[in-house]
């Protein structure tokens, strides 16, 4: 998923010389319009610095009338910009001129994923691979230095922001969350007697999770077998996940799917061992 | 070079954490006053993709950057190896301080590098932010 090897658009509203100015409110409206799409845009002038160029394609989208330049290229001859009429600002006309050139340049089109995942503050990370051992999901993995790092983050469900909770140094933010510390807020006294205990995820919501999973499932799971009632084992298992989604403030659907309990264990010790590996490697040599 | 610090503005286009009235009025502010800035759709996902953008972003001036707290900003960029200069970054946070005030920290020419180094820890923040935990 990472973009460093794929071509981006990058827009630059421009107002300056050979072009008209336009007005603040339309202004407002092509980058709300922009941004709500997912586009990042520069609004250029001369009284202040943006960021230099870079290896993006380049639209810049100006009220030039007649004299709208060529497409051409930059002085390196590898970036090539565009240059597009801004007659009409309505939002459905300015989606469909950069969606266009977008296309035509080959560029990647952004915002069709929630950016949910974790985010380390390596101030605070210890390396203690908690969050390593308890992802069932694989987000997380190892440098080679054995640093803890953040690898499949696609991997992380939605709204979830369990490995925070085990983090015994409140050192895994979620920017999207609610409330702090999690979201980056800074960490206080509370929330590191809360959270400074070396715990698994069975100290913290009260019980093996995963025991407590297998043996709600299993039940119901027997409960199926004689009633032939899938509802009612929904129900049942929902019940209990109820009480783990509270505790935890992890979405129910991102334990209802859960994969089955033999691959829950599975995964579990796979990201211990994995997690005990690199623990191991970076243990002092005696 | 200008020594004007840049302006980097994030949409934080996914989750409703920023109160939708501040950032709309942050940005509408932001066009009415003619300034140039950088306006991206969200640093998270931008972080997530490893977007090149952002080492383009961190490679000028000084830069004032509206999106959220602090200490979540540093580590986004840091994720996507475009580690923000921390003596010229200045963040201002839309999830606790009203368009008001983070337009007028946008707009002054004084820049208050704000970036966490080390732990941070409630005695760390400013005292309004101390008040709001």
């Amino acid at each position: 998923m990472a973009l460093a090897d794929q071509s981006t658009l990058r827009i630059v509203l421009y107002e300056g010389a050979g072009a008209t100015a336009l007005a603040g409110e339309e202004r407002f409206s092509v980058l709300s319009t922009l941004l709500g799409q997912g586009y990042a845009v520069t609004r250029a002038g001369s009284e202040r610095a943006v960021a230099p160029a870079d290896k993006s394609s380049v639209l810049v989208l100006g009220r030039f009338g007649a004299e709208k330049p060529e497409t051409t290229t930059d002085s390196s001859g590898q970036v090539s910009v565009r240059f597009e009429n801004l007659e009409d600002t309505a939002p459905e006309h300015v989606i469909a001129k950069v969606d266009g050139v977008r296309t035509t340049a080959g560029a990647v089109k952004q915002g069709d994923w929630k950016p949910w995942f974790p985010v380390i503050d390596y101030d605070r990370c210890t390396n203690c691979m908690q969050c390593l051992s308890f992802c069932l999901f694989g987000v997380y993995g190892v440098d080679g230095g054995q640093r803890i790092q953040v690898q499949n983050n696609d991997n992380c469900k939605t709204n979830c922001p369990a490995c925070s909770r085990v983090c015994p140094e409140a050192a895994i933010m979620f920017p999207k969350y609610k409330a702090g510390p999690i979201n980056g807020d800074v960490v206080s006294d509370k929330d590191l007697n809360r959270e400074k205990m070396k715990i698994d995820i069975s100290a913290l919501l009260g019980g093996d999770v995963y025991h407590m999973l297998r043996e709600r499932s299993e039940k119901a799971q027997s409960r199926f077998s004689k009633e032939r009632d899938a509802e009612k084992a929904l129900s049942e298992r929902q019940k209990c996940l109820v009480k783990l989604a509270q505790s935890g403030d992890i979405p129910a659907e991102v334990l209802m799917s859960l994969p089955s309990p033999d691959e829950i264990a599975r995964r579990a010790e796979e990201a211990k061992a994995k997690a005990n590996a690199a623990l191991a490697a970076q243990a002092p040599k005696t | 070079m200008s020594q004007t610090p840049q302006i980097l503005y994030c949409h934080c286009n996914y989750a409703q954490v920023v109160p939708k009235e501040v950032k709309e009025a942050v940005l509408r502010k932001l066009c009415e006053s003619g300034v140039p800035f950088e306006a991206v759709a969200d640093l998270c996902e931008m972080s997530a993709r490893r977007d090149p953008a952002l080492q383009r972003l961190t490679q000028g001036n000084a830069i004032k950057i509206a999106a959220c707290y602090p200490r979540a900003v540093k580590w986004l960029f840091a994720a996507a190896n475009a580690p923000l200069p921390l003596d010229r970054t200045e963040v201002v946070n839309m999830r606790a301080e009203t368009a008001d005030n983070v337009v007028a920290s946008l707009l002054s020419m004084e820049l208050k590098p704000n970036v966490p180094t080390g732990k941070v820890t409630a005695s760390d923040a400013p005292a309004a932010e101390t008040a709001q935990a």
